[in-house]
């Protein structure tokens, strides 16, 4: 795509809900693209893909995604492991954990013209809460400070064929991907087939909301990343005519 | 399968009775509340006190945030919500089923007033804390402004950034930020002492007489087995 035939236009950012109020009026340039999907479902792979892509093509590139920020880092994890929080308080700290990027990176990246691509994004995080019994109005609210962002992909995989990606990835289930403590099964296998095929229903449930495309992820790597830069490159394209 | 959507929160009675304070920093609330507390400790009573932004386990998790300076007002909400969430899941919810008095220094409504003026939106943060019961009653402790100021700055060489406002960008001067944050603190607490019932205490009154106040009204609310305990050991 040539570089130059790219219109830097500014535009007002959009909230979900009310809107970070000493931000409301900022403008931005970049685009956002978030790429959600279960454990397993090949995010990492096709972000480095894209990105590579993207970089070559020009654009600038910056990468996100949840857990990473620099307020609480790993404690949440450390937390979870030693089963110390509830599951109302696990929320706000991903919310927390969540708004801190926003604000610290991903914002002043859409303002200074990068593509923005998250690795997940509140719906992974709306859909956990929502599977433990957390209403879809509270969550709602909660995230009502995140940006809307240009495309929203989910890798949407078999969770019968995610077991087997999982084994070839770590040779055992994590916990809480396994949503072992949701007690669905004692059973460790048959636990996490419900837990993602819950998951999975929250995405299809959201779909429309939010504007979520699914993307085929049983297919394999190429075809997926063919898949998804011809849409992205489309996106680009349709934004200059 | 046990899993069941809506069975986790609100299925066990809750037996015991909430009693909260507000008011803002130099109102005298918590001494009251401390009174409160040994009152009940003496009459040998199931109590819990808690205070605002204490749970240890949040406090690990977010140290190295907050020291960074790096909070905005919507993070700063969040991590207090996190704290209150914590205290409240783990304590205050399972001890009011378990039938426990729960005296709790600041409640929702301090995170309503602060996160407020902090410039959040106000049905943002009230609806976050929509999980949290209503008190059986909220005592707000009224008092002027300059005296609360006082109280505080005597005995304290230093502000803290947070607790100064000076994040709000209201004065390059910690005593003049922290009077104009605090002011505008009470004009929240003032709007919610109507819409939220709260019961006012004189903030300016006698130790002895605001504790015989708060002993009075806090009886009449108590289930009639706690009542009985408590007038029978009064009247010994």
């Amino acid at each position: 795509m040539n570089l130059s035939s790219i219109k830097r236009r500014t535009r007002k950012v959009i909230f979900y809900g009310h809107a970070i109020p000493y931000l409301e009026d900022i403008e931005i340039k970049g685009k956002f693209i978030i790429i959600e999907g279960p454990d397993a479902s090949g995010r990492s792979t096709q972000i480095e893909l894209l990105s590579s892509k993207l970089e070559a093509d020009g654009h600038a590139v910056l990468n996100a995604g949840l857990r990473r920020s620099e307020l609480i880092g790993q404690g949440i994890l450390e937390a979870k492991r030693n089963f110390v929080l509830g599951r109302r308080t696990i929320s706000l700290f991903y919310a927390a954990d969540f708004a801190d990027q926003l604000e610290n990176k991903i914002i002043p990246g859409l303002r200074s013209g990068y593509i923005v691509i998250s690795d997940r994004y509140i719906y992974t995080l709306m859909a956990r809460e929502a599977v433990r019994g957390i209403s879809s109005s509270w969550s709602h609210n909660l995230y009502g400070f995140a940006l809307r962002p240009d495309i929203v992909f989910y890798l949407d995989v078999d969770p019968n064929e995610l077991v087997h990606r999982v084994f070839k990835k770590n040779t055992f289930l994590d916990y809480y991907e396994s949503g072992t403590d949701l007690r669905l099964s004692d059973n460790m296998l048959e636990s996490f087939v419900m837990y993602q095929k819950l998951l999975r229903k929250e995405f299809m449930r959201m779909q429309k909301r939010y504007n979520i495309i699914p993307i085929d992820g049983n297919r394999s790597i190429t075809q997926i990343n063919e898949d998804l830069q011809k849409r992205i490159d489309d996106y680009l394209i349709n934004l200059q005519s | 399968m046990t899993y069941n959507k809506k069975s986790h929160e609100k299925s066990i009675p809750v037996q015991g009775k909430l009693i909260v304070v507000e008011g803002i920093d130099g109102s005298g609330k918590s001494t009251q509340l401390r009174l409160l507390e040994k009152w009940f400790i003496s009459k040998n009573i199931p109590v819990f006190f808690t205070e605002w932004n204490s749970s240890e386990t949040v406090k690990q998790i977010t140290k190295k945030g907050k020291k960074s300076g790096r909070l905005t007002p919507i993070t700063f909400s969040l991590l207090h919500a996190t704290d209150f969430a914590d205290r409240y899941e783990r304590n205050i919810l399972p001890l009011l089923q378990a039938g426990y008095i729960v005296l709790a220094d600041r409640y929702v409504y301090t995170a309503y007033a602060r996160d407020i003026v902090r410039g959040c939106n106000p049905n943002w943060v009230k609806k976050i804390y929509e999980f949290a019961m209503k008190p059986e009653i909220v005592f707000y402790f009224k008092v002027p402004i300059d005296i609360a100021v006082d109280r505080i700055l005597s005995g304290r060489p230093k502000l803290k950034y947070y607790e100064a406002g000076l994040d709000l960008n209201l004065s390059n001067d910690p005593y003049e930020s922290y009077r104009i944050f605090q002011s505008r603190i009470i004009a929240q607490y003032e709007s919610l002492s109507l819409s939220e019932n709260f019961t006012i205490v004189d903030g300016t009154m006698e130790i002895e007489e605001s504790q015989r106040f708060l002993r009075s009204t806090v009886t009449k609310l108590l289930p009639l087995s706690i009542k009985n305990q408590v007038r029978r050991i009064t009247r010994q």
